[in-house]
């Protein structure tokens, strides 16, 4: 490829993202100008928590138990070197309630309502039914898009408390009934070492900013997804890509905010 | 599914969500135990405060009575100037000391405030007189070899 090719590819491929991003920013700000009208017609939100919410429930607990019991059985191979092995708890804690919490159930998230959101939207417009609504002087953004977003803010934070929560639950299972570590050094030194506000407080912020990321991502892809079987295959994939990846870089830089410093 | 059925589920679903962020409050962390009574401020000076930080506790006879809210450096006296936030329950008397103390050896450090036997009591804004600072191990290990060098010498 000669350098006559390359400049302007590299310039229509820049020029491609930066309409990307733009256009997904005026959809995000379309979005938010909706979200009062979803919120007066709450009926439609409560039955979008019901889809997004509650068939996510099995999933989010099992996966919270699994990562609890690994938790507790690697970090006591590696707390009992030190003979430190009481700190179980704190370590069990400290890490889902910060990082494991938010970010694993972010990415489940993606998975499992995301996919579902833009398959569900890439199809109605397959159908072209958003444009039946069109016709109808009905706002697909206020009646479809809008109660679907509200209800993924509105899950996943409490998904992200009962990861947290499951998980402590397990690393219990695993570190005081099975491997016999004293129950009053395991909750005293996790209650000791974790904060509400600065622990548990900022779990819960980063959840409901993995939760606008990722709900917006499924949306927009689904919305914007090309209306036909392969176009909306091709847009949930990319909701699952994104997203991870959007959860994945979000996580760190609130975790550089929030966390940077050591008390 | 009726709408009827629909909200009840999602009830359950919200009802568990807030059951596990109460759990995490009270149960994980540290919610229960919080003083949101009266506190009263004081200072103290401390030539090294180590590995003090902000949030740290302050105990006496080893019970939590307050917290650390702000470490700074006293631009005269070239001294760390911690200020502390004690329940407004507990009184200490004027020539109470103040130590910087490590939990366990590897431990967190916290200030220890032995009372004196003053008839007058700190009030809020005192600062206490009478601090001993954080052991560094730097230091300890250094005077160490400082004495084996000098009882080698005695010797000869």
């Amino acid at each position: 490829m000669t350098a006559a090719e390359f400049l302007p590819m590299l310039g229509r491929r820049a020029l491609e993202v930066m309409r990307g991003l733009g256009h997904s920013a005026f959809f995000f700000v379309e979005l938010l100008k909706n979200v009062p009208s979803a919120l007066k017609r709450f009926f439609l939100v409560i039955a979008q928590v019901h889809a997004i919410g509650n068939y996510s429930l099995v999933i989010i607990a099992a996966s919270g138990l699994a990562v609890g019991f690994v938790l507790a059985l690697q970090g006591y191979y590696t707390l009992s070197r030190y003979g430190a092995a009481e700190s179980l708890g704190l370590l069990v804690a400290l890490s889902l309630v910060r990082e494991l919490g938010p970010v694993v159930t972010g990415l489940l998230f993606a998975g499992r309502a995301g996919t579902s959101l833009t398959a569900e939207i890439g199809l109605m417009k397959a159908g072209e039914q958003l444009a039946a609504m069109e016709m109808m002087a009905v706002d697909p953004k206020s009646r479809v898009l809008a109660p679907r977003f509200v209800a993924g803010i509105i899950s996943m934070p409490l998904l992200a408390a009962i990861f947290s929560a499951v998980g402590i639950t397990g690393g219990y299972v695993v570190g005081v009934l099975m491997i016999g570590i004293d129950p009053g050094a395991f909750w005293s030194q996790m209650q000791s070492g974790v904060d509400v506000w600065d622990d548990v407080g900022n779990g819960i912020i980063k959840s409901v900013v993995f939760g606008v990321a990722c709900t917006f991502v499924a949306l927009y892809q689904g919305y914007e997804a090309e209306a036909t079987p392969e176009g909306v295959a091709q847009a949930t994939t990319r909701t699952v890509v994104i997203s991870s990846l959007a959860v994945l870089g979000l996580d760190f830089v609130l975790t550089a905010l929030m966390f940077s410093t050591p008390r | 599914m009726g709408r009827k059925a629909t909200e009840t589920l999602v009830g359950v679903f919200v009802l568990l969500g807030m059951i596990a962020v109460v759990f995490l409050a009270l149960k994980a962390a540290n919610l229960a135990s919080f003083s949101t009574g009266p506190t009263y401020a004081l200072t103290a000076k401390f030539d090294n405060i180590g590995g003090l930080k902000v949030r740290a506790p302050v105990k006496s006879a080893g019970v939590t009575v307050g917290r650390v809210t702000a470490i700074a450096l006293d631009p005269q006296s070239f001294q760390g100037l911690v200020t502390i936030e004690l329940d407004s329950r507990v009184q200490f008397p004027a020539d109470t000391s103040a130590k910087i103390l490590t939990s366990g050896l590897l431990g967190d450090q916290y200030i220890g405030l032995e009372p004196g036997g003053a008839d007058k009591n700190l009030a809020g804004g005192d600062q206490i007189k009478m601090t001993q600072s954080a052991v560094v191990l730097e230091n300890l290990i250094g005077q160490f070899l400082y004495n084996k060098a000098a009882e080698g010498g005695d010797k000869k």
